[in-house]
C-alpha cells in the first residue's frame, strides 16, 4: 500500500522532533538556562529565534524543551491508554460488579476537579518526573477508560464475540483477538489528542507551580513565561506555541495514517 | 419496570452516593494541603497571636471530623453555609455564579457540538479528500494551541484590530439577554476553538470505524447517496463514543475552564473554585465540588442512557 | 526636544506661564503656534478639577475571598476599595509629610510617648453619623485588642492606653515613638462607627464614595458620598473598580477604554505600550522591594561568609534591566531606600564580583552541596525569572545555587518564613523605623531573616525615641551598614510602580507611598470627557 503524502509529511515532522528531542545536547547552540542577549530580542543571526524574557536563546531552550516535553508527554499517554484501555475492555466485557466498580471508581476520580486533585497529589509528592508522568497518566487514564468501555460495550454485543465466547475462549482472548482490533480506530484517533493535552496539562502545571522543574523547561512552560509579548508579535511566545501546533499537526497526520491502516486491516474497504 | 428506567434509577441513586463520597475526598484531600484558611487569610502578615483569634473565630480549632459532619448536616438542611474568608452566605455568592457558569457552557455548547458533529460528517464523507484534511488540519491547529494563547489572539484581533467587543466579560444581574451574549463572545469564541477538534475527531472516526460493516454496504448497495447512508445508517451506530466524548467535553466547559474566566474577568464558579482552594475556604470548595461532581455525574448518567438507546442491541442486554 | 518641551509644558501646568510666553517658547521649539495654543487651552483647563462621570479602574490582586473588613485587607484590590470608601486619622502626601484626615491637628509630649489627635468637627458617615472620638478609640481598640487578627496589630500595639475626651483622642505608647502620627496611616486602620466592633465588614465609613455592589473578585462599584468632608477629593460620580487579574486583558481593557486606569502594568511591555495612543504609563519610584531572604540561624547561612559571596554573587543591574525592564533601581541589602527620610546616600553600593564571591564561598568551608532557593511565580512579578538570573551568575562564581519552584498555592504559608532560602516582597513602610522593627528588629513577628543583632536593636530603640534629625540619621546609617553587612537580606532591587492611565484622566500625581496614588487615584483624579 502507498503511503499518502500527509502521512509522509507527519512521519518525517514526528521523526525530526524525536531527534532533536534525543540529540539536544548536540544541537543546541547555548546553554539552556544562560541570559546570553537582552530581553526578547527579535531573531538575528546570533539568536536565530530571538531572546525570551529573560535574555535566553529562543532556539536552544525550543530544543533542549523539546526533550522534556515529548518524553513527558510520551511517557504520560502510553500509560494512560495501556492502564484506561485495558481496565475499559476489562469493564465491558465482564460486566457485572467488575464493571460497576471500576466506573464508580472513575467517576470518583472524574468528578473532582482535576485542579484540586493535581494540587493535593503533587504538593504531598516529591516533584519530580516520575511522579509528575504517573500523575498525569493515571489522570488521564480515568478519560480513556470511559471511551474504550464506551467502545467495547458495543462489541461485545456482536455475533463474533458471542461466537468466541460460545467457542469458550478466555477473558484475555476476547479482549485483544476480539475487541481491541474493532476498537482500535477510535482509541488511535483518541491517542492523538491525548498527546497533544499532555502537552498542554504540563504546562498548566507549570503555571501552578507544580510542573517541570527549572532549569528544565517544556513549551508550555515557555509560551506562559512569555505571554505577556504575545499579542506584541515577538517570537519568544510564539515559537513555543507553534512547535506545539506543529508536533499536534504532525503526531495526528501518523495517527489519522495509522487510523486509515487499521481500518483496511480489518479487512473492510479501506478508505 | 421498564429495564432503561430500572437502570436510570439505580444510576441516580449510585450517583447520590458517588456525591457523598466526591464530599468527604474532597473535604481530605483539601484538608491534607499545607495551610489553612487563617494563615492563607492573614499571609504574610500573620502574627501567631492573630492566627490563633482568627481561627477560633472560624471555628477552625475544631476536630476536623466534627467540622465535616457539621457541613454535611448544614447541607443536608438545605444550608450551605457562610463563607470563612469573608463572610458572605455561600448559596448566594454561587447562585449567581453557577448561573454564568452554565450560561457560557451553554453558548459554548450549542455552537460546539453541532457544529463538531457536522463538520465530523463531513469529515468522514469526504475521507482522505481535501474537504477531510482542511477540517482536521484547522482544527488540529486550534486545539494545540493553549487555551490562553487562543483567548489573547481572539482580545487582539477582535478588541484591538477590529474592535467589536470588549475583553473583560464580567456579566451581571440586569444585564439583558443580548448584552450578555455580547459580553461572552469572545470567551464563547475561545471555548468552541479549544473543544471543537476533540468532538470532530472522534464523530470522524466512530464512523469510519462502522462505515465497513456490512449493513453499511446493504445500505450503499440499496442506492442511498454517501451522507444519506452516514447519517441514516452510520451516525446511529456510532453514537457512543461519540457521545462519550461530547459528554466529555460539555463537562468540561462547566467545570474546566479557569484559564478562560481569568484572562477575561469572567465571574463564574471556576476562578471562584480556585481562589477558595488558594484560601483553603472549605465550606465553599465542597459545595463548589459538589455541584461541579453533580453535573459530571448527571451528564454520565445522560451519556449512558444515550448509547443504550441508540443501539438496540444494548436496549434488551442477554 | 521632547524634554525640553515636556518641561514647559509642565511649568505651564503649574501656573507659571502666560499663553504668550508658552506659545512663544514652544513655537522656538518648532511646534506650530496652533498646535502650541491648543494644548495651552488643554494645559490649562487640566488644571480645573471635572465634576461628574464614571471612573473605571482596572485592577489585579482581587480574589473572590477578600473581605471589607480592613483588617483582613492584604492584596491590591482590597485596599483600593478600602481607599474608596474609608478614612484614616492620617494619611502620608506624595511628598512624605503628614496628611491630616480625621484628625485634623497633632501634638506630642516632647518625649514623643503621649500622643493627642485631635478630631476634625462634623464629619460624616456614609450612615449620617458623625465622627467621634469614641469610634476612633474603639477601632484603634479593635485593632490592638488581643483577639484581633487585624493586619496592623504589630503595628499599634505599642499604645499602652487610650481615651477619648470630647473632639480630642490621647494615646499612652509603652515605648516612646516620634513616628506616631505616620503609623495612624496604616491602611487598616479606617474609623469606622463604633470601630466596626459589630458589623466590620459594613463598609460604613467617612470616605468620598458609598460602597455600591460588592463583588469580591469581580467587581465593587461606587456612588458619591453627597456629604463628604474634603472638597479636593471625590470629583467623579461613580467609580467601579473591577478585577482583571490577567496582565493581557487588563492592559487591552486600557487601551480598548473599557477602563480608565490600571494597575501593574508589566514593566516589560513598557516600552511596547508606548506607541499606543490615548494612553500613558506612570513608573513611579516607591519604597517596595523584591528579595531573597536567608534565615540567619540555619546551616549554611549561619556563616556571614556564606551570606555575604552569595550578596556578591548577585547582578544587580541585570536585574533592574531584565525583571524590572529598567523601571526600578538597584538594592543595597538593606531595605531603605531614597524615598525615606533621612536616607543616608553615602553608603558605598555592593556590586556583582564574582571572584571575591567565590573566595569567600570557597574561605566559608561549605561542603559544596546544592544551595536551594526556592520561588514560586506569585512570590513577586519575575520571581522564578529572577532566581534564575541568580543562579546563573551565582553558578559563574563557583557557587552551586540551585533552583526550586515552588506551588504558588500556600507559599506565604509554607515555604516564606519555613525555608531558610526564599523569594520574597516587601512593600515598604512610610518612615524607616516601622520598616526596620517591622522586620529585622530581634523581637520582630515578621523578622523573616531570623536576623538577631544586640547593637542594631540598641540603635532602632534609640532613633525611636530620637527628635534630634541628624543624630536620628546617623543611627539609621548605622543601622543600614549593620544590616548590609551581616544581615539575611540580599536585596537586589526596588520596584516602580507601574500603572496605566487614560489620557481622559486628569489630576494624576506620582505618588511613591503606593500603587496607583497610595491608593487613591480613583479619588483624587477626574474624568477630562
Amino acid at each position: 500500500m502507498k503511503m499518502p503524502l500527509s502521512a509522509l509529511i507527519g512521519l518525517v515532522l514526528t521523526g525530526l522532533f524525536l531527534f532533536v528531542a534525543i540529540f539536544a545536547q548536540f544541537l543546541a547552540p547555548y546553554p539552556i538556562d544562560s541570559a546570553v542577549g537582552g530581553v526578547w530580542e527579535s531573531p538575528s543571526s546570533t539568536y536565530l529565534l530571538g531572546t525570551d524574557t529573560i535574555g535566553r536563546d529562543i532556539l536552544s531552550r525550543l530544543i533542549y524543551g523539546a526533550q522534556v516535553t515529548i518524553f513527558v508527554a510520551a511517557a504520560s499517554s502510553i500509560l494512560a491508554f495501556s492502564l484506561g484501555a485495558i481496565l475499559g475492555f476489562v469493564a465491558a466485557t465482564k460486566g457485572g460488579w467488575v464493571d460497576q466498580v471500576l466506573s464508580r471508581l472513575v467517576d470518583l476520580v472524574m468528578a473532582i476537579p482535576s485542579l484540586i486533585i493535581a494540587l493535593v497529589v503533587l504538593s504531598v509528592l516529591p516533584l519530580n518526573l516520575t511522579v509528575l508522568i504517573l500523575v498525569m497518566g493515571v489522570l488521564d487514564a480515568t478519560r480513556v477508560f470511559r471511551l474504550s468501555r464506551a467502545v467495547a460495550v458495543d462489541i461485545t454485543v456482536m455475533d463474533y464475540v458471542e461466537a468466541a465466547r460460545l467457542r469458550g475462549e478466555g477473558g484475555g482472548w476476547i479482549i485483544f483477538r476480539e475487541i481491541l482490533p474493532n476498537a482500535l480506530s477510535p482509541l488511535v484517533a483518541e491517542f492523538g489528542l491525548r498527546f497533544i493535552f499532555a502537552v498542554l496539562f504540563i504546562s498548566t502545571l507549570s503555571f501552578l507551580g507544580l510542573g517541570i522543574q527549572p532549569p528544565l523547561t517544556d513549551w508550555g512552560g515557555m509560551v506562559k513565561e512569555n505571554k505577556d509579548a504575545l499579542v506584541y508579535g515577538k517570537s519568544a511566545a510564539l515559537m513555543p506555541a507553534m512547535a506545539i501546533a506543529a508536533l499536534a499537526i504532525s503526531v495526528n497526520l501518523v495517527a489519522d495514517w495509522i487510523l486509515s491502516r487499521t481500518t483496511s486491516l480489518k479487512g473492510g474497504r479501506g478508505a | 419496570m421498564h429495564p432503561v428506567l430500572k437502570l436510570v434509577a439505580q444510576r441516580i441513586a449510585l450517583g447520590l452516593l458517588l456525591l457523598l463520597a466526591v464530599s468527604a475526598v474532597i473535604f481530605l484531600g483539601v484538608e491534607a494541603l499545607p495551610g489553612d484558611t487563617a494563615q492563607a487569610i492573614l499571609g504574610q502578615s500573620a502574627t501567631p497571636q492573630a492566627l490563633a483569634n482568627l481561627r477560633e473565630k472560624m471555628g477552625l480549632d475544631q476536630p476536623a471530623m466534627v467540622r465535616y459532619f457539621h457541613w454535611l448536616g448544614g447541607i443536608l438542611t438545605g444550608d450551605l453555609g457562610k463563607a470563612l474568608t469573608n463572610g458572605q452566605d455561600i448559596a448566594q455568592a454561587i447562585g449567581q455564579r453557577l448561573g454564568n457558569t452554565l450560561f457560557l457552557a451553554a453558548c459554548a455548547g450549542a455552537i460546539s457540538v453541532p457544529l463538531a458533529i457536522l463538520l465530523g460528517l463531513v469529515a468522514a464523507r469526504y475521507n482522505g479528500r481535501w474537504p477531510d484534511k482542511l477540517i482536521s488540519g484547522i482544527t488540529l491547529s486550534t486545539i494545540s494551541l493553549p487555551e490562553f494563547v487562543a483567548a489573547y489572539f481572539v482580545i487582539y484581533l477582535l478588541t484591538q484590530l477590529i474592535p467589536i467587543f470588549n475583553p473583560v466579560a464580567m456579566v451581571f444581574p440586569g444585564m439583558g439577554f443580548w448584552e450578555k451574549l455580547h459580553a461572552v463572545a469572545l470567551p464563547v469564541i475561545v471555548l468552541v476553538l479549544v473543544v471543537l477538534a476533540h468532538m470532530m475527531r472522534m464523530t470522524r472516526a466512530a464512523i469510519l470505524n462502522v462505515m465497513q460493516s456490512a449493513y453499511i454496504e446493504t445500505a450503499e448497495l440499496k442506492g442511498l447517496s454517501p451522507m444519506q447512508v452516514i447519517w441514516r445508517h452510520a451516525f446511529p451506530n456510532a453514537i457512543a463514543p461519540i457521545v462519550s466524548v461530547v459528554v466529555l467535553n460539555l463537562a468540561y466547559l462547566v467545570v474546566g475552564v479557569v484559564v478562560v474566566e481569568v484572562v477575561f474577568g469572567y465571574n463564574a464558579l471556576g476562578q471562584f473554585l480556585v481562589d477558595h482552594v488558594a484560601k483553603r475556604d472549605l465550606p465553599v470548595v465542597q459545595a463548589v465540588g459538589v455541584i461541579f461532581a453533580g453535573v459530571y455525574i448527571s451528564l454520565n448518567i445522560l451519556a449512558d442512557v444515550i448509547a443504550i438507546v441508540a443501539n438496540p442491541r444494548l436496549r434488551h442486554p442477554r | 526636544m521632547s524634554e525640553q518641551f515636556d518641561r514647559i509644558v509642565m511649568q505651564m501646568r503649574q501656573g507659571g506661564m502666560t499663553r504668550r510666553e508658552f506659545v512663544g517658547r514652544a513655537t522656538a521649539l518648532g511646534v506650530s503656534t496652533a498646535l502650541a495654543s491648543a494644548i495651552f487651552t488643554k494645559g490649562a483647563r487640566a488644571e480645573e478639577a471635572k465634576k461628574g462621570g464614571v471612573i473605571r479602574v482596572g485592577m489585579s490582586g482581587g480574589e473572590s475571598t477578600n473581605s471589607l473588613d480592613p483588617a483582613l485587607a492584604a492584596s491590591e484590590v482590597p485596599f483600593q476599595v478600602n481607599m474608596t470608601w474609608g478614612e484614616m486619622l492620617t494619611d502620608v502626601k506624595p511628598d512624605g509629610t503628614l496628611d491630616m484626615r480625621i484628625a485634623e491637628e497633632v501634638s506630642s509630649t516632647p518625649d514623643a510617648s503621649e500622643w493627642k489627635f485631635k478630631i476634625r468637627k462634623g464629619v460624616e458617615y456614609h450612615n449620617g453619623a458623625t465622627v467621634t472620638a469614641e469610634d476612633v478609640v474603639a477601632t484603634l481598640k479593635r485593632h490592638t485588642d488581643e483577639k484581633s487578627q487585624s493586619g496592623a496589630l504589630g503595628v499599634v500595639k505599642g499604645i499602652a492606653e487610650m481615651k477619648a475626651e470630647g473632639d480630642m483622642v490621647t494615646l499612652k505608647l509603652s515605648e516612646a515613638n516620634a513616628d506616631l502620627p505616620y503609623l495612624m496611616a496604616d491602611y487598616h486602620l479606617i474609623i469606622q462607627p463604633g470601630g466596626g466592633v459589630d458589623n466590620p465588614t459594613a463598609a460604613i465609613g467617612a470616605g468620598p464614595y458609598k460602597v455600591n455592589v460588592n463583588e469580591p473578585g469581580v467587581r465593587h462599584t461606587f456612588t458619591k458620598h453627597a456629604n463628604y468632608f474634603d472638597s479636593t477629593m471625590g470629583h467623579a460620580d461613580e467609580v467601579e473598580i473591577l478585577v482583571i487579574n490577567d496582565n493581557t486583558a487588563r492592559t487591552a481593557a486600557l487601551q480598548s477604554g473599557q477602563v480608565h486606569m490600571i494597575n501593574r502594568v508589566d514593566p516589560k511591555i513598557v516600552e511596547l505600550l508606548k506607541g499606543v495612543p490615548g494612553v500613558s504609563i506612570k513608573a513611579v519610584a516607591g519604597r517596595g522591594h523584591y528579595v531573597f531572604i536567608m534565615h540567619c540561624d540555619k546551616a549554611p547561612f549561619d556563616n556571614n561568609d556564606v551570606r555575604m559571596a552569595l550578596k556578591l554573587a548577585i547582578n544587580r543591574d541585570e536585574m533592574v534591566q531584565k525583571i524590572l525592564g529598567g523601571l526600578g533601581s538597584v538594592g543595597n541589602d538593606f531595605p531603605i531606600n531614597s524615598a525615606y527620610p533621612l536616607f543616608d546616600d553615602s553608603i558605598p553600593q555592593r556590586t556583582f564580583d564574582a571572584a571575591k564571591a567565590g573566595e569567600l564561598y570557597k574561605k566559608s568551608g561549605h561542603d559544596g552541596s546544592p544551595i536551594i532557593l526556592r520561588t514560586a511565580p506569585g512570590a513577586f512579578p519575575g520571581a522564578v525569572e529572577a532566581a534564575q538570573l541568580f543562579a546563573a551568575s551565582a553558578q559563574s562564581a563557583g557557587i552551586p545555587l540551585e533552583v526550586k519552584l515552588e506551588p504558588d498555592d500556600g507559599y506565604w504559608s509554607n515555604v516564606w518564613n519555613v525555608e531558610p532560602f526564599c523569594a520574597s516582597y516587601w512593600g515598604g513602610r512610610p518612615v524607616q523605623d516601622q520598616m526596620y522593627s517591622t522586620a529585622y528588629l530581634s523581637t520582630a513577628e515578621w523578622n523573616d531573616t531570623k536576623f538577631k543583632n544586640a547593637k542594631f536593636d540598641e540603635l532602632l530603640l534609640a532613633a525611636r525615641g530620637e527628635l534630634d534629625a541628624a543624630k536620628r540619621k546617623s543611627e539609621y546609617s548605622e543601622m543600614a551598614n549593620i544590616l548590609r553587612d551581616e544581615g539575611g537580606l540580599i536585596l537586589p532591587m526596588f520596584n516602580d510602580f507601574v500603572s496605566g492611565v487614560s489620557d481622559t484622566i486628569g489630576g494624576w500625581q506620582d505618588d511613591p507611598n503606593g500603587e496607583l496614588m497610595n491608593g487613591r487615584a480613583q479619588v483624587r483624579c477626574w474624568l477630562n470627557s
